[in-house]
């Protein structure tokens, strides 16, 4: 019942926000500052995940694969399988989604706990009384800067998740570089990089306009601005690991 | 002119405004006093359109602005300037992109022509040489005055003001109520000011509305203030609270 009413109230909100922007020179201007924001401020996060999270499943992976067991022989296990699902997984979750949480705590609190300043100190009010649309006037530059924005970061991602696996590779014995990367190509398939790139769009979406709409209703002070970006970084999660299975059932069930 | 007709506004089973008229005159401070709780910024905030009354008419000259079409809505509302009780100057933009925002999205002002107002704003309001600081960097009396700047940007007809003064310490009060006085007057706009302070009220409160339990409690004029407080205990107690 709840969800269900949160659900119709988001929707609402949403039809204020997909309109026309009043003056297209302001709204661009606007969509390029917070593309900027999104962007450049959190590169050096997103690559610092993806690179160690890149090694740390390459050695992880390896070690899973390659220690002795009684069910199957580690020497006949060939070596670019490990490259196989480092590669696959890099692109298909790693990359994808664990940026995408990464980034709900970064960008969703950032947005919420900002558009709910605006609430709560009565300047979203001051668009409303100048005759404008508040909920698109802050809400849309944002949407639109991260549907741009967080793909190209997830492909960064990518590319650092697969090299923090070389130069893991470089440092241990038990596997090669040319493995990893003979592995990783040998299962590519463009469709990967279709499930990637669908679930870039969606959870950038998902980021953006949930951030925005619990920052959007803030009502009180200080205490309940601060709450707006906790509670809306609980919400953007869910809804990400949601979808996130919701895709890989639509585009990978085999 | 601004007229209000039977105007009621609940909030659950709370009657905030309860069957209010009133007439609003241009180049006269109209004030509306009361109470803190006493229903003055919902006043406002319905005659601006931020709130929709349940029943009643807010006629500007002689159209109603809560059944008016859109268009001719937001057309209605470019004549229409806010102070608001926190000043609610945009956080991220200086003291200049304040007050040039609104002629950034309403008007066709080249660059230069639009600084030339800003300028002008500035200067009707006393301030110089803030233009680059950010609202985090001025004092809450100059962040009253660009909120009364961003306000008069466009050329308005009506300016609201809720609690000017509030924040402020006296002297600064004083100069505020006249600046707005002299605005009203010199451009001759419909200005409607909620206030708690009393020197306000006796300085500026050519027309003044004193609300109590959301009703229009008293309709006067300062001049006719000491008499009224003689015979409406309600007022009265609100005075001496208040010194
Ligand atoms: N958005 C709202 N929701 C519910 N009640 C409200 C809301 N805004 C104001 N009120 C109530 O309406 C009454 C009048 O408030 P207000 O107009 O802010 O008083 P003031 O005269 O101090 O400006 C108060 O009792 C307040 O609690
Ligand atoms: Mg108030």
């Amino acid at each position: 019942m709840n969800l269900l009413s949160e659900i119709g109230r988001f929707t609402l909100f949403m039809k204020f926000v997909l309109r026309k922007p009043e003056k297209s020179k302001v709204f661009w201007t606007t969509t390029f500052r917070e593309m900027y924001l999104i962007g450049i401020d959190s590169l050096l996060i997103v690559i610092l995940i993806a690179f160690f999270t890149g090694a740390v499943t390459t050695i992880q992976t390896a070690s899973q694969l390659l220690s002795p067991s009684d069910l199957f022989p580690t020497q006949l296990m060939p070596k670019f399988v490990i490259g196989a699902v480092v590669g696959t997984s890099s692109l298909l979750e790693l990359a994808p989604t664990v940026t995408c949480l990464v980034l709900a705590g970064k960008i969703g609190a950032n947005i919420a706990s900002e558009i709910g300043n605006m609430k709560v100190s009565e300047q979203i009010d001051a668009y409303e009384v100048m005759g404008i649309n508040s909920a698109n006037f802050v809400t849309l530059p944002k949407i639109i800067a991260g549907i741009i924005m967080i793909p190209c970061l997830i492909i960064v991602a990518n590319f650092l998740l697969l090299f923090g696996g070389y130069l893991a590779c470089k440092m241990t014995t038990t596997l090669t570089s040319s493995d990893l990367i003979q592995g990783a190509r040998l299962v590519f398939k463009p469709l990967y990089l279709k499930v990637m790139l669908t679930k870039s769009v969606i959870f950038a979406f998902i980021i953006t306009s949930l951030s925005a709409f619990q920052g959007y209703y803030t009502t009180g002070g200080a205490l309940e601005v601060g709450e707006a970006g906790t509670k809306a970084v609980t919400k953007i999660c869910i809804f990400i690991l949601f979808f996130d299975l919701v895709i890989a059932q639509l585009f990978l069930k085999s | 002119m601004i007229t209000i007709q039977n105007l009621n506004k609940w909030f659950d089973d709370k009657h905030v405004l309860d069957n209010i008229n009133a007439e609003f005159k241009p180049g006269v401070a109209n004030l509306v006093i009361g109470a803190s709780g006493g229903g003055k910024s919902v006043l406002i905030k319905c005659m601006v359109g931020l709130l929709t009354p349940e029943s009643g008419k807010i006629l500007y000259g002689n159209q109603d602005f809560i059944g008016l079409e859109y268009h001719r809505k937001q057309n209605l509302r470019s004549e229409i300037g806010m102070l608001f009780q926190n000043t609610a100057l945009f956080d991220s933009l200086t003291v200049q992109e304040n007050i040039e925002f609104p002629l950034r999205m309403f008007s066709k002002f080249t660059p230069e022509e639009r600084l030339d107002r800003v300028n002008f704003c500035l200067e009707k309001v006393q301030l110089v040489n803030v233009n680059n600081k950010y609202p985090a960097e001025i004092s809450g009396g100059m962040k009253k005055r660009v909120g009364i700047a961003r306000a008069i940007a466009l050329e308005i007809n009506y300016l609201f003001c809720d609690e000017p003064n509030s924040g402020l310490d006296p002297l600064t009060s004083r100069i505020i109520d006249k600046l707005l006085l002299g605005i009203t007057q010199e451009f001759n706009i419909t200005t409607v000011i909620n206030s708690h302070d009393m020197k306000t009220v006796i300085d500026i409160g050519e027309h003044i509305i004193f609300m109590f339990k959301g009703q229009k409690w008293w309709e006067g004029s300062n001049h006719e203030l000491p008499n009224a407080r003689r015979e409406n205990p309600e007022l009265d107690a609100f005075f001496k609270a208040s010194f």
